[in-house]
């Protein structure tokens, strides 16, 4: 019973789509089970796992080294308040520009390849993680600050023992939210700069026949991979050194 | 403990006014902004490169950027146009969704298998049903803002402190005045917050939607200045308007952060 | 009687913690529950509020049985209750949607003075220390003109010097208003301060172990003979020597 109502909406949703291609005769969308049969010809035509490997490919590269990059320059900002105040109006014009209009940019200097998407990516995670860190850098307890100082810590020890940990759950819900952007960058970016990946599928499909019912298997494959990043990041977050940081929700 | 953290705000106060009197903040910013620009113009020297522009070249190009104007209208009433419909539309379904669980274990399995699909991936579909027009991107937009914030919407709901929700009913509302009453204003701040995160996303599909759907808009501006001619001065000063622009709708947006009845969440 | 338990019980799945209450209480009086943390204390008042619904037996009130919140009857939360959304009037105003404007406003003024907020009107609870906070929730539950009213721990969250001074208060606007008041607290000092009848339950499951008379008139004299003997009672009674 428990299933019961999350099943009815998938299946009533399924069933009313199906109607709906049904009843409208010479539509181009496909019926679900035509997209699922989409999905087993990308399998067949071995183009199926190459395309999830070359996104994900992408969106791990992209997000590993912003995060690489974000989380020390963001704990660095975040205690030394001059460098922040310097910094700061620059992060705050580059932030809303879509990472998506750099790809020109992307192209001039990596050429069309992996290299560009893989600049994208760390262009729409590197300014959110790094403005997430800051933030979580500024709400640590005072106290916390005062109790690690009074036990006489370093500097480093500080960083390590009190601070990393006392950011780490604003900055795992940071993380989700970014690894979500950096999915749909990936799919936008491989729409427009590359010839690989689900979005290069989507765009492909269509313009070479017209072919909606892999469109729609391209779409269904990028919102399970999409649901699984997002299920691997809420992992982190009920990791036992950072529960306490949710306690509230 | 309060002792200890106002003496240390004391002393970081004092510091805060030497710093300031030696180096007030704004030109602390300018130098910094000033000090890149200057490390931007020595890179296109020493690189010699003939391709990507200098900043004085990109202040050259934003006065011959074409159609400006209606490029810029033709955005923003994109953008509003999507936004406006998903905050009317998420809302309420968001309120709905948080507060009959029901209603919520049945819908959530399709929003959770809709919201990660790239709102860009729906392109072909969008151009299927709306054609090549302005309702395509006007689509996306308003799919990649609604489901923010149907779900920014439905955890605020469920985490409304149940106290709130009992003194409303102790008075005797109903379930329709409980929700207006009670349950709105004390998810409102949660509500404006996700607004604003789902503002970033729909300017993000914004400029790519108008890269690929469409001949006219900011996004189409940037990827026509490349195309047509590989004028890169253009393409950097159409990111810079871009930047501004969404700069100054956030700033928008964040005011309402400050309206009477929604500053009891946000103060500290 | 005015309110009457007749034989309740809660379960929590699996866990018993009321076991057969019962108890009546007369119109106008005061009444302490009073009991160690976890005794079930604030879960009888939330079955009496309608809040929960009682595993076994029933309460009623002027002979009907609860089924619900009803605004004849108002819960008062520990500060935390007060709408943060809304200004000290708006509050105070939130359960007159069925009265006239002029009525409406000639109510919030009249307990903006009893609970003395006058002067704070436009502010936001954010703006008020903790025992305004209170009062204000007491002046908002007042303002719809209750019979009864439940208290949960309401000055568990203040300092005691306040908490002395809410006591006053509350004792102040029962006497001005003459409401039947059902008061949850773990202070025994408290309950033989403000009580016309003091409740003491035991341990989980909660059950009645004893119920006080306390006849000392108001004001009460916290050095008084009576006092002190009624407090060192209680005090021998949950198993504590009365020393520090």
């Amino acid at each position: 019973m428990r299933h019961f109502l999350p099943l009815t909406g998938i299946l009533l949703f399924l069933l009313f789509w199906h109607v709906l291609v049904a009843t409208s005769p010479g539509t181009l969308v496909p019926s679900p089970l035509q997209a699922i049969l989409g999905i087993v010809e990308l399998a067949e035509k071995g183009l199926l796992v190459r395309y999830i490997v070359a996104s994900l490919f992408r969106v791990t590269w992209g997000y590993l080294a912003a995060l690489l990059i974000a989380v020390p320059a963001g704990v660095l900002l975040g205690l030394w308040r001059r460098g922040e105040v310097a910094i700061n109006p620059i992060l705050q014009l580059l932030r809303p520009i879509s990472p998506l209009a750099w790809i020109p940019i992307a192209i001039l200097w990596f050429g069309v390849g992996d290299l560009a998407a893989v600049f994208l990516i760390f262009l729409a995670s590197v300014l959110p993680l790094t403005l997430t860190t800051v933030n979580a850098v500024h709400n640590i307890e005072g106290v916390h600050l005062a109790a690690g100082r009074n036990f006489g810590l370093t500097t480093r020890e500080l960083v390590r023992s009190v601070i990393v940990p006392a950011i780490l759950p604003q900055l795992i819900v940071g993380m989700r939210i970014t690894v979500g952007i950096a999915w749909l960058v990936v799919v936008a970016a491989e729409m427009i700069a590359v010839n690989s990946g689900l979005g290069f599928l989507i765009v492909d499909a269509r313009n070479a026949g017209n072919r909606y019912d892999l469109v729609v298997a391209g779409m269904i494959l990028i919102g399970a991979i999409g649901v699984l990043l997002d299920l691997l990041m809420r992992a982190l977050e009920r990791l036992p050194g950072v529960r306490w940081g949710y306690a509230a929700e | 403990m309060n002792a200890t953290r106002r003496t240390q705000n004391a002393e970081r106060r004092k510091g805060a006014r030497t710093v300031a009197v030696l180096f007030p903040f704004f030109v602390l910013r300018f130098a910094f902004c000033v000090l890149l620009l200057v490390l931007w113009h020595l890179a296109v020297i020493v690189t010699a490169t003939t391709i990507f522009p200098s900043p004085l070249d990109v202040l050259r190009g934003l006065t011959e950027l074409p159609h400006l104007a209606a490029y810029t209208r033709d955005s923003l009433f994109r953008v509003s146009a999507g936004y406006l419909s998903a905050v009317l539309l998420g809302v309420p379904a968001g309120l709905a969704l948080g507060w009959w669980s029901s209603l919520a274990r049945a819908a959530n399995p399709l929003i959770q298998m809709l919201r990660p699909i790239s709102p860009l991936a729906w392109m072909p579909l969008a151009v299927i049903w709306f054609g090549v027009s302005n309702l395509a991107p006007i689509f996306l937009i308003f799919l990649a803002s609604f489901f923010p914030i149907v779900v920014a919407t439905m955890n605020g709901v469920r985490n409304v402190p149940p106290v709130y929700v009992q003194a409303g009913r102790n008075f005797g509302l109903s379930t329709r005045a409980l929700l207006v009453r009670v349950v709105f204003p004390a998810v409102l701040p949660r509500i404006l917050v996700g607004l604003r995160i789902a503002f970033g996303v729909a300017w993000l599909v914004l400029v790519a939607a108008e890269m690929i759907a469409v001949d006219s808009g900011l996004g189409y501006l940037i990827i026509d200045a490349r195309n047509a001619g590989k004028r890169y001065d253009l393409v950097v000063g159409g990111m810079l308007l871009i930047g501004f622009i969404g700069l100054a709708l956030d700033a928008l947006i964040r005011r309402t952060e400050k309206l009477r009845f929604v500053k009891w969440s946000f103060s500290e | 009687m005015k309110v009457v338990f007749s034989g309740i019980s809660k379960t929590f799945g699996g866990n018993r913690v009321l076991d057969d209450v019962h108890l009546s209480v007369r119109e106008g009086e005061f009444v302490c529950l009073l009991g160690p943390s976890g005794c079930g204390k604030s879960t009888l008042l939330n079955i009496v509020g309608g809040f929960l619904q009682p595993s076994e037996g029933e309460v009623t009130i002027d002979g009907e049985r609860v089924t619900g919140p009803d605004p004849r009857r108002i819960f008062v939360f520990q500060e935390r209750g007060v709408f943060p959304w809304l200004t000290v009037e708006e509050n105070i105003g939130f359960g007159l949607f069925r009265q006239s404007d002029a009525e409406k406003r000639e109510r919030i003024a009249h307990y903006v003075q009893l609970v003395g907020l006058k002067g704070f009107e436009e502010a936001y609870p954010r703006e008020l220390s903790g025992g305004m906070k209170q009062r204000l929730e007491v002046a908002r539950a007042l303002a719809v003109n209750p019979d009864v009213l439940y208290l949960d721990e309401p000055f568990g969250a203040l300092d005691s010097i306040t908490r002395l001074q809410m006591r006053r208060e509350l004792l102040r606007i029962w006497q001005a208003e003459k409401k039947t008041i059902l008061f949850v607290t773990h202070d025994i000092e408290e309950s033989v301060q403000l009580a016309d009848r003091v409740v003491v339950l035991s341990a989980r499951p909660g059950r009645i172990r004893r119920v006080l008379d306390v006849a000392i008139p108001h004001p009460r004299d916290l050095s008084d003979p009576r006092y002190i003997a009624l407090r060192d009672e209680i005090f021998g009674e949950i198993g504590l020597a009365h020393q520090v």
